[in-house]
């Protein structure tokens, strides 16, 4: 295999020894190297999660990927809101009534059988959508059991999720994610490296022949799985995927076996994007974390020599994996600071509420025509059909002859709209000084009980730490409780105040929510006493007029805002921030968690 | 239909393993409920035990009755055919174990008109949904916390009485529809309804494996069933056999096996412990021990079965505390150590 161009992105960071056989790959290598191993294996490796905003770099990449498969698979591009009947299959209307017996439509799940499904706007998809396709994808057939059919046809496919996130919290939702061996992300790719393939259709046909005969060693799976965990991957399906692609990539070279070098492009292709902590190594930067297992413990029943050379491939693998975590990732693990696909469990597609007449279709119901409903005339035609004969019949009993279809009552069906309108409170709380661990506890009680009849009222809650220099998001928007419990565990206090920052995030936060749909409330918890500025200086003066700018913005954008004043004697300070707010104000000295649940729930109405 | 993978080849996970067998065992249970991490083999382990149950003797009809049901618990044909004084003709069938996916309609899951016969013959005639076919067997739902709302609702009506009631348009059928529910899920893809988790006998969680010799065992046996299932099943078919047997003699043994009084009264301390909502509990966790022991060959309920099976039968009873830290399970677990005095 031939470089195509050099890239900063791959020799930027902190190289702990790239593997001994490549010199440093651009990213567009990799990404072009993940496409063609996907084409070599497409059901083991699952497909690609493609990362990238539409454009040429994308649709460069997906003309190369396309060019990769043989020219008998098929492709199918499956769109945002596909509906049941065109995902899994069902009745084919039409057919069925020009028939005069049942016929079944295939669905895209089951046309794409052996080839591609290409997934649209993927980080949108709803966690419905998602769960269909894993479960075909799992049991390696569709299981249909629709509009009176009950079908399972086989089905094979990968899947290409073209994902258009951006920022930390747009993403895949990890169901998906978890599936697809490949994590490719090519923003950071610029037009001109995006140049060429060195893999033809040719060579993809010649690996998939080999591949049959190639399989990891103990060795190998061992140095492989120990890399998986030393990185604190924690699902099993990444293991399994590293050791089909070093398969693959063997099969790709035109080897007869698995090499050292096979294994460094699985490490790097399927385990680093998905590393959540670093292993420790020689020269720890600062003290990462160490890994939940030491693996040479369980080795007891091996002899000396085995042992030693499994870790030193496994140390192989290891570089290769961290030389391929980007850089800014890297100082992350390092800090210990990344919360990986905190927000991606159910991806944009969270709670949605029933409405009876707006926004989005979702799915159909039997019911009775009131005002206000959405008939769906496929749909009813669809259960009128099987009926008509009957009808028929039984009304020429009567002795009225008409050809026209017969539609009655009980075969009304009506369209269900869900549309988001869920609330999303964001707690965005002082953790600033010497009482912030009270306030701190305080906040995690309300966010817990809140989210206790969360489920009932299809809310979220999110919460935002303020303190020191900086913001953080705690706690994204959640409806888990799972999640949440984890997430408040441990929650750090004290340092100074920068409420102006802490405003800002909150803000940040309650606009995503805002243009998905959704509902933020904003409630501010502090003294007011500001005393770090945006830029982290500090200054009372001015970081008190930087939180009430804050404040205003939070005012122009309408957004329902709630000041609790948790200083010990109210101050002046919170309530004008209130009014710049334009929110209640509320001095809670004492404040508990159930009382502050209660009007946390007040203001939500 | 693919071939599955075996249920004794699922590495670790014994929690899981242990409750749907018990599950098999004894019926009554009420379902299990299988929650955790992703990729951790709960949709393998569900249709591995699918392939391995023993098969069970049913009528030639179309709910597959018991020949040695009850009347209530008979379908329309069948009761007819027994007051009429016929005999009940039987033969062995596979336990049917039956998938609910997501993306079902509510025609397939209760049952509606044969869609071929009343096009194509003008009859009006009913066909069984997925109710029906489950009847005596597994009704598997996997994401089950995905389930449309109007699907869980009919789908609880007829788990709690046993009965499927369908009324449309000149078509009346009530049909018996009594099935182990099993269902799994992910709980960072949202919670349960609270009304659902309560029907399930049991609960499960099950964590991805830490260590890397039990790792290495998944991914290794994993990509050998991918390389060549029918080997695989093949060498795993003995080991499968073993566990068939296990049940089969847990069955048999499970009427004979006693509950001392003692433990009873243990079983009444643990779940007024915890203040578990209502007798479902306490109920359960007799019957998941008694399982267990007919599992492990033992004809008297032990303290340590009751100890095993405590978590899965009590940790989704529990009323939430949002202000307790500890999860359901470690409280559980807490209340067994203190009363079992360890």
């Amino acid at each position: 295999m031939n470089m195509t161009a050099a890239n900063p992105a791959a020799d930027q960071g902190v190289e702990a020894g790239p593997p001994p056989a490549r010199p440093a790959l651009s990213a567009w290598d990799d990404a072009v190297l993940a496409a063609a191993l996907m084409s070599v294996d497409p059901v083991g490796t699952g497909g690609v999660a493609l990362r990238a905003l539409a454009g040429p770099v994308r649709e460069q990449w997906l003309s190369l990927m396309r060019d990769l498969q043989p020219p008998e698979a098929p492709h199918r591009r499956i769109p945002l809101h596909v509906s049941d009947g065109r995902l899994l299959g069902g009745l084919d209307l039409a057919a069925t009534l020009n028939a005069g017996r049942p016929i079944a439509e295939r669905g895209l799940l089951v046309e794409a059988d052996g080839g591609l499904v290409e997934l649209a706007m993927a980080e949108r998809i709803s966690a419905n959508t998602a769960a269909r396709l894993t479960m075909a994808f799992d049991a390696g057939e569709v299981v249909l059991e629709r509009d009176g059919l009950a079908m399972r046809t086989p089905s094979r496919f990968a899947v290409v999720a073209l994902d258009e996130g951006v920022g930390e919290d747009e993403g895949l939702l990890n169901a998906l994610l978890d599936r697809l061996a490949f994590h490719v992300d090519l923003t950071h790719i610029r037009i001109h490296e995006a140049i060429a393939c060195d893999y033809d259709r040719e060579d993809v046909a010649q690996a998939r022949a080999r591949l049959a005969g190639l399989s990891v060693d103990e060795e190998q799976l061992e140095a492989l799985c120990g890399t998986a965990l030393a990185l604190g991957i924690p699902s099993l399906r990444a293991s399994i995927f590293a050791c089909r692609v070093a398969c693959a990539s063997a099969a790709l070279e035109g080897r007869d076996q698995v090499e050292a070098e096979d294994l460094a492009v699985a490490a790097r292709l399927v385990l680093a994007p998905r590393a959540t902590q670093l292993p420790p190594s020689e020269e720890p930067p600062e003290e990462p974390p160490p890994p939940p297992e030491e693996p040479e413990d369980q080795e007891q029943n091996q002899s000396e020599e085995q042992q030693q050379e499994p870790q030193e491939l496994e140390d192989s693998v290891l570089d290769a994996a961290k030389a391929a975590i980007p850089a800014d990732l890297l100082s992350q693990l390092q800090l210990g600071t990344l919360r990986r696909s905190r927000s991606r469990a159910t991806g944009k597609a969270g709670a949605v509420q029933n409405a009876p007449t707006r926004g989005r279709p979702a799915g159909v119901l039997r019911g009775e025509l009131r005002s206000g409903l959405k008939l769906n005339v496929v749909e009813t035609l669809r259960a009128a059909a099987p009926w008509q004969r009957l009808r028929r019949e039984e009304r020429a009993r009567r002795g009225i002859e008409s050809s026209r279809i017969e539609v009655r009552q009980d075969d009304f069906r009506i369209t269900r709209f869900k549309h988001r309108s869920e609330t999303t409170t964001i707690f965005m709380v002082d953790a600033s000084g010497s009482s912030a661990l009270h306030r701190l506890a305080e906040a995690k009680g309300a966010v817990e009980l809140l989210l206790a009849d969360c489920y009932v009222r299809r809310d979220q809650v999110a919460l935002i730490a303020f303190r020191g220099k900086a913001a953080e998001v705690l706690l994204p928007p959640t409806r888990s409780l799972v999640r949440a419990k984890r997430t408040l565990a441990g929650l750090p206090g004290g340092g100074g105040t920068p409420l102006a920052s802490g405003i800002d995030l909150g803000m940040m936060m309650a606009d995503s929510i805002q243009r998905r749909g959704g509902t933020p409330i904003l409630i501010l918890m502090t003294d007011g006493r500001a005393n770090v500025a945006r830029d982290g200086t500090g200054g009372r003066a001015r970081a008190f007029d930087e939180a009430k700018a804050a404040a205003r913005a939070v005012r122009a954008q309408e957004m329902t805002a709630l000041v609790i004043d948790t200083s010990p004697r109210p101050q002046q300070q919170g309530r004008e921030l209130a009014a710049e707010m334009g929110a209640r104000y509320l001095p809670l000295p004492h404040a508990d968690a159930s009382a502050l649940n209660q009007v946390v729930r007040a203001t939500a109405g | 239909m693919p071939i599955p993978f075996p249920f004794s080849a699922v590495v670790a996970q014994e929690e899981m393993k242990r409750s749907l067998l018990i599950a098999a065992v004894d019926p009554s249970i009420g379902g299990v409920l299988v929650f955790g991490d992703r990729g951790t083999g709960k949709s393998t382990a569900i249709r591995g035990l699918a392939a391995l149950l023993p098969k069970m003797r049913a009528v030639d009809c179309t709910y597959q009755c018991d020949p040695e049901a009850s009347d209530d618990a008979l379908c329309e044909d069948c009761r007819a055919k027994r007051a009429a004084g016929r005999t009940l003709k039987s033969r062995q069938v596979p336990v049917p174990v039956v998938d609910l996916p997501l993306g079902a309609t509510e025609d397939r899951v209760i049952g509606a008109l044969d869609l071929e016969r009343a096009l194509t013959k003008g009859e009006k005639a009913f066909e069984p949904g997925l109710l029906a076919r489950a009847h005596r067997g597994f009704l598997y739902i996997d994401e089950v916390n995905l389930l449309e709302d109007h699907l869980v609702d009919s789908l609880l009506d007829v788990a709690a009485s046993g009965q499927n009631l369908v009324e449309r348009e000149g078509l009346s059928v009530r049909h018996p529809a009594r099935f182990v529910l099993v269902g799994s899920g992910n709980p960072e893809e949202g919670e349960l309804r609270p009304q659902l988790q309560d029907r399930f006998g049991l609960s499960v969680e099950v964590k991805t494996p830490q260590d890397l010799p039990t790792r290495m065992k998944v991914v290794r046996l994993r990509d050998a069933f991918e390389r060549d299932p029918q080997a695989f099943v093949e060498k795993w078919k003995r080991q499968d056999g073993k566990v068939r047997r296990q049940i089969q003699k847990a069955r048999e043994l499970l009427p004979n096996v006693e509950v001392p009084d003692a433990t009873l009264e243990r079983a009444g301390e643990l779940c007024m412990k915890l203040g578990t909502d209502g007798l479902r509990g306490e109920l359960t966790l007799i019957r998941a021990a008694r399982g267990l022991a007919a599992l492990q060959g033992d004809s008297e309920v032990l303290d340590s079965h009751l100890k095993e099976v405590a978590t899965s039968a009590l940790r989704h009873r529990l009323r939430r505390d949002p202000l307790d830290e500890s999860g359901s399970t470690s409280r559980v677990e807490r209340a067994v150590a203190e009363l079992f005095g360890e």
